[in-house]
């Protein structure tokens, strides 16, 4: 740890809120990254106390992606802003089958939010980086006057590797692939609406939050080569990202309903809020597209890691001119599962 | 959900598939109309049309209730929100109706108008009041089915003395909507559809009944059978309606019998007429003006009256006249025969209300029906 600095009072992190002068640059700003944040991250990055950090870097493809969370609730069953900032851009690194490294982490604070649910936040965060083998290694906090933002809004920036001979990449996919969904479907999108009160509505339903590095290095070594592309289901669910990877391929998908795993629970949720669970967000799932002899090999490697046991198979690629994304309904007929129009519920992540 | 899932239950739909291609004869068409917009979409989003043989065509009808309002009164509810003092409380899926001049509620709301989204018409009753300052609107729209729910805000604003709660009221009847699609003997051949049977209201018919089908069975000779809105409903309601057809009868079945009985809720039906009354006449999009087909609040229920607090003078105001909701709505096009479908009019930039409601025909063709229309499908249509 850097030396202490002459300092009369800690936080009152029980008690305090955060205050415009937290985000002044001076020394309450200092006092408020050292007693939340490098409290919390505790790394020999941020104990340099530099604005930047730096590090040394294998040979290799490097891939970057950020992301800003502006979910509401702040805190939800199964996860929080935290957590979900942490899983939600390291998925973003693995879905390009990297090995996630290093996180950056700003947060745009509101006055007065508690000091308490802000100390909340940055463990959760510690405790997603650090389960997830990843450093939260650089950040930067501001805060403005209450009413311009909403309790607290995180961004996060990652870095990872890319193992040699891996190329992952949303216009892969080709006719005949097959297609495999990592688990259920929806348990983010009902979580957090369970929480949103003018719903009225309560359930039991967790988060599927959870960082996917790990599932996708074991995929990774099972089949790298074999795997066209990866993608994480969050916003617009799963229909967004088949129509997504249709455009890019510029190929269709013929999926079927019966095949897509959806818990019972989220499934009840769903109906009551009319909602569509191939449309609600996910956290912790990931579609993959596979060349077809490979598609067992991938599902076993899948299933032998905690968050891919239900993994299975969903469709396949089809050649459409249109990029059609067509299922075949569990009722016997077929349907488009075409883009979302407009937004089904807005700040899920 | 085991009550949801046996209504969708595949196998149960090969065997209700089986028997109506067994039975619908060949060489005879069976038109069928499935009145409310919650048969078409589970139409479509199950792909029924799928199960059915080619002699059995569902023709779209016209009880989608966003589809059928005019868009003078989109225009009045606009017009209305604008006002300064107004708070305009609306279900989502009006907001991006279009209104004359590319306007719509979202655009509203963004140039400053206070309308907020809800989920019930009483929750406009809490922001009433909630805010006593502002004057709170209501924007009622629907069938039979959502009117008893506005019927019970405008007694719950009473009891509460709100003095600023008002409801622009749109609420219109099934059965006349009903009677202007069969009563085509006036019209030149080509406006006329022939239907010969019709899957009558779900929710709708929970409220009035079905009674008041008989009448309409009988004066124009075509069977109805009131059905539920799960897929199972609707193919056991297909069957149903073959069976009438080809014994020749024309009598009204209730498929729906879990929810639906011969008089209907007496106890909504009450509240309903204490409160409101027939309009003369109300303007209904594709179906134009029709007698005694909505309603409006009593006298003593006037200072709930949103047209009569803010006095609501109408302009008249027309559809695109490239757009085929009226056409589609009576059953006459389908919806990829309109020209703009798919090419300016989708979800996305809709040019009629058909394509904004979830209930619409046109966005239940579009989001699940349109991988069928192989013809002029060329170049990939730009998605958002
Ligand atoms: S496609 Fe659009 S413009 Fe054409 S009838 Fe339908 S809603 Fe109207």
């Amino acid at each position: 740890m850097s030396p202490p600095r002459l300092r009369t009072r800690k936080l009152d992190i029980r008690g305090g809120r955060v205050d415009l002068s937290h985000g002044a640059g001076g020394r309450a700003s200092a006092q408020l990254i050292d007693e939340i944040f490098r409290a919390a991250f505790d790394n020999p990055f941020l104990d340099q106390g530099n604005d930047q950090a730096a590090f040394d870097v294998p040979a290799g493809r490097m891939v970057m992606s950020t992301d800003a969370y502006v979910i509401w609730p702040l805190f939800f069953p199964g996860g929080d802003i935290g957590s979900l900032a942490v899983h939600g851009t390291i998925n973003d690194l693995a879905m390009a089958g990297a090995k996630p490294l290093h996180l950056a982490a700003s947060y745009i604070l509101e006055e007065g939010f508690p000091l308490a649910d802000l100390q909340r936040i940055a463990l959760s965060m510690a405790r997603a980086a650090s389960e997830a083998g990843v450093a939260i290694v650089t950040g930067d906090t501001k805060v403005v006057e209450r009413g311009k933002a909403d309790g607290v809004f995180i961004t996060t920036t990652g870095i990872g590797m890319v193992p040699a001979g891996i190329d992952l990449s949303a216009d892969r996919a080709r006719p005949g692939d097959r297609v495999i969904l990592s688990g259920s479907l929806g348990d983010h999108g009902v979580a957090v609406m369970s929480k949103r009160s003018h719903l009225g509505f309560e359930t039991e339903i967790l988060s599927d939050s959870a960082a996917l590095g790990g599932l996708v290095a074991d995929m990774v070594v099972a089949c790298g080569p074999s795997i066209r592309l990866l993608r994480d289901p969050t916003r617009g669910g799963l229909a967004a990202t088949l129509n997504e990877i249709a455009q890019a391929s510029q190929c269709g998908f013929l999926i079927d309903e019966a095949r897509i795993p959806v818990r019972p629970e989220v499934a009840a949720a769903c109906e009551l809020l009319g909602l569509d669970p191939l449309y609600v967000a996910n956290e912790g799932k990931l579609v993959a597209v596979v060349a077809p002899d490979a598609t067992d090999g991938l599902l076993a490697a899948m299933r032998a890691h905690k968050l891919g046991r239900a993994a299975c198979v969903i469709g396949e690629v089809t050649a459409d001119d249109r990029y059609f994304v067509v299922m075949t309904t569990a009722f016997g007929g077929g349907r488009i599962v075409d883009w979302l129009a407009g937004e089904q519920l807005p700040r899920i992540c | 959900m085991k009550y949801i899932d046996e209504y969708r239950d595949g196998g149960l739909a090969r065997l209700i598939s089986a028997t109506i291609a067994r039975e619908a004869q060949a060489g005879r068409q069976y038109k069928l109309m499935e009145f409310c917009g919650g048969h078409t979409h589970a139409l479509s989003r199950y792909g029924i049309e799928d199960l059915l043989p080619p002699q059995v065509e569902m023709v779209h009808g016209p009880g989608c209730p966003v589809c059928v309002l005019p868009v003078g009164r989109i225009d009045d509810a606009i017009r209305l929100a604008m006002r300064p003092e107004v708070t305009l409380c609306t279900y989502a899926d009006l907001m991006r109706v279009p209104a004359s001049g590319g306007a719509n509620l979202l655009k509203a709301r963004a140039a400053g108008a206070d309308i907020r989204m809800i989920y019930s018409s009483m929750d406009a009753v809490l922001v009433a009041e909630a805010e006593p300052a502002r004057q709170v609107v209501f924007f009622a729209i629907g069938f039979e089915t959502t009117t008893p729910a506005t019927a019970l805000a405008i007694r719950l604003a009473d009891q509460k003395q709100l003095a600023n709660f008002s409801v622009f009221c749109n609420h219109v009847l099934t059965p006349p909507a009903i009677r202007a699609i069969l009563d085509v003997d006036h019209l030149p051949a080509g406006e006329r559809v022939l239907v010969d049977g019709f899957v009558g209201p779900a929710h709708v018919s929970t409220v009035i009944g079905t009674s008041p089908y008989a009448a309409l069975a009988a004066a124009f000779g075509k069977p109805v059978v009131v059905a539920g809105f799960e897929p199972l409903d609707v193919m056991q309601a297909i069957l149903m309606l073959i069976r009438q057809v080809n014994e020749g009868r024309t009598e009204v079945e209730n498929q729906y019998i879990r929810a639906v009985t011969p008089e209907g809720n007496l106890i909504a039906q009450r509240e309903m007429a204490e409160i409101f009354e027939l309009r003369d006449s109300f303007e209904w999009r594709g179906l134009g003006a029709l007698p005694a087909s909505a309603l409006r609040l009593r006298n003593t229920y006037a200072k709930f009256d949103a047209e009569r607090r803010f006095t609501i003078v109408p302009v008249p105001a027309a559809d695109n006249p490239a757009c085929e909701c009226g056409d589609v709505l009576r059953g006459l096009k389908k919806p990829a025969a309109c020209k703009l479908f798919g090419t300016v009019c989708s979800p996305q930039t809709p040019m009629g209300s058909c394509m904004v409601s979830p209930e619409g025909a046109c966005a239940a063709h579009w989001t699940y029906g349109r991988f069928r229309d192989r013809v002029g499908a060329g170049a990939p249509r730009q998605a958002a």
